[in-house]
């Protein structure tokens, strides 16, 4: 009993090492395979706090260049709507509405490391979900992770846990949109068939399989593609429409249908048992 | 005096914190490049203080960082690792007299203090992304983005290092 005693004193700082290197390596072993922590993450009041602050500082340097994209986005739609002879306005009955949107500001952005996380200043008291998409202006962004009761951290598409649906724009044929942690400008595009016409600067859109983003969302254009090693599929690398390094203002997109869809694919799943 | 070391200490555990997760998360020199100041918090640490307690504050160091860059424990598992071996380190680089009462860092030559720092950031860097990354197959990745943040948090460091030195007294 002595010799034990002794043997923990003498070692006491090598297993203190030891036990805190567990609960690290147990944090981050664990989020390889799960979601992200519910509790180490950056939408936490403090962090979130900080991060809200220093934001509201930067956000006056990029004031000109953010409402020139909103400016930008405006006449888009404003031509949208006007070549399509709907009048200045469209009424919307909220009962047939499948998506609805809410905007927030990103308080922090990452891109440089293999799993980018993205903090936004809208939470629960916002009615902001987990697994909702969240959009910018020009494209798709990434999906609610983790929400606290003001903020929420969302997947980012550079993230190498992201897999999300995607399709050529104009026909039904669909992939997985990954990233391999390279460049913060290039994602791929995985499963598409061999026997697809592709060609280079074809435009790439979310596909109507998730049921988190709706149908269309732009991504990308293609930069360059080639038969994966079995020859049977294309992996094909994709310049993304959006700058992540550069982002402000996001939509958040909540598909009311959403748990139903989930619903009825858990019982199919279980009746196929 | 006693006040004034701990006093010292949380001053400069908060601002490392904060200068850290507000400027330097968010540089992204070259598309990539993070470097990690906050490491000097360890490498000002006092020598005599006792080494559990040096580790639990590494600890929490890493903690406080990793919350606010999303990064699960990564930042915490590199820094108790450093602060673990600091002991070694410091007696492969100054020899057996770092543990003479009278030994103070701001003492011993400049190339000691340089190549001290150099390896806490290797091994620190390291650590990072070998468990950032997570795969053998990607490890050159993991060699290039070692050596370019680490020259960048060398420099860094001993740019902050001269700023705010502590007195020579």
């Amino acid at each position: 009993m002595q010799q034990i005693i002794n043997f923990i004193i003498r070692y006491k700082n090598f297993l203190l090492y030891i036990f805190l290197m567990i609960i690290s390596l147990g944090f981050t072993i664990q989020s390889h395979s799960y979601h992200q922590s519910r509790f180490f993450n950056s939408s936490n009041w403090i962090t979130g706090n900080i991060l809200d602050t220093s934001n509201d500082v930067s956000t006056y340097f990029g004031l000109d260049q953010e409402n020139q994209k909103l400016i930008d986005e405006n006449k888009r739609l404003r031509n949208l709507l006007f070549n399509n002879n709907l009048g200045d306005s469209i009424t919307l009955d909220s009962v047939q509405r499948t998506y609805t949107i809410t905007t927030g500001k990103v308080i922090k952005n990452s891109f440089a490391h293999p799993r980018n996380y993205i903090t936004i200043d809208q939470g629960e008291r916002d009615s902001v979900k987990p697994d909702m998409g969240v959009i910018t202006s020009k494209g798709i962004l990434g999906i609610v992770e983790n929400t606290s009761k003001n903020f929420a951290t969302v997947q980012s598409i550079l993230n190498e846990k992201s897999n999300i649906n995607a399709k050529i724009k104009n026909t039904d044929h669909f992939g997985s949109l990954i990233w391999d942690m390279k460049r913060f400008d290039v994602v791929q595009l995985v499963d598409i068939p061999r026997l697809v016409p592709l060609t280079i600067g074809d435009t790439i859109v979310t596909g109507g399989m998730s049921s988190i983003f709706p149908e269309g969302i732009p991504i990308g254009t293609i930069r360059k593609f080639d038969l994966n090693t079995s020859k049977s599929f294309y992996s094909i690398d994709i310049t993304l429409f959006n700058d992540m390094t550069n982002i402000k203002n996001v939509y958040i997109v909540n598909n009311a249908f959403r748990e139903e869809i989930l619903e009825l694919q858990n019982e199919t799943q279980t009746d196929d048992k | 005096m006693i006040s004034n070391y701990y006093f010292l200490n949380v001053i400069r555990f908060t601002l490392l914190v904060l200068v850290q997760v507000l400027i330097f998360n968010r540089l992204n020199f070259f598309g990539f490049i993070n470097p990690m100041v906050y490491i000097l918090f360890l490498y000002w640490y006092p020598i005599k203080e006792n080494r559990a307690a040096f580790i639990g504050l590494g600890f929490l160091l890493g903690l406080a960082i990793d919350f606010f860059s999303d990064t699960m424990a990564i930042h915490a598992a590199s820094t108790i690792t450093i602060a673990y071996i600091r002991p070694a380190i410091m007696r492969f680089v100054f020899g057996v007299n770092f543990e003479f009462q009278s030994f103070k860092l701001s003492n011993t030559t400049q190339v000691q203090q340089i190549t001290f720092l150099t390896l806490l950031i290797i091994v620190h860097h390291l650590v990072f992304f070998m468990l950032e990354i997570f795969s053998l197959a990607n490890f050159l990745l993991v060699l290039k983005k070692v050596l370019a943040t680490g020259a960048a948090t060398l420099i860094l460091c001993l740019l902050f290092g001269s700023l705010f030195s502590v007195r020579k007294d």
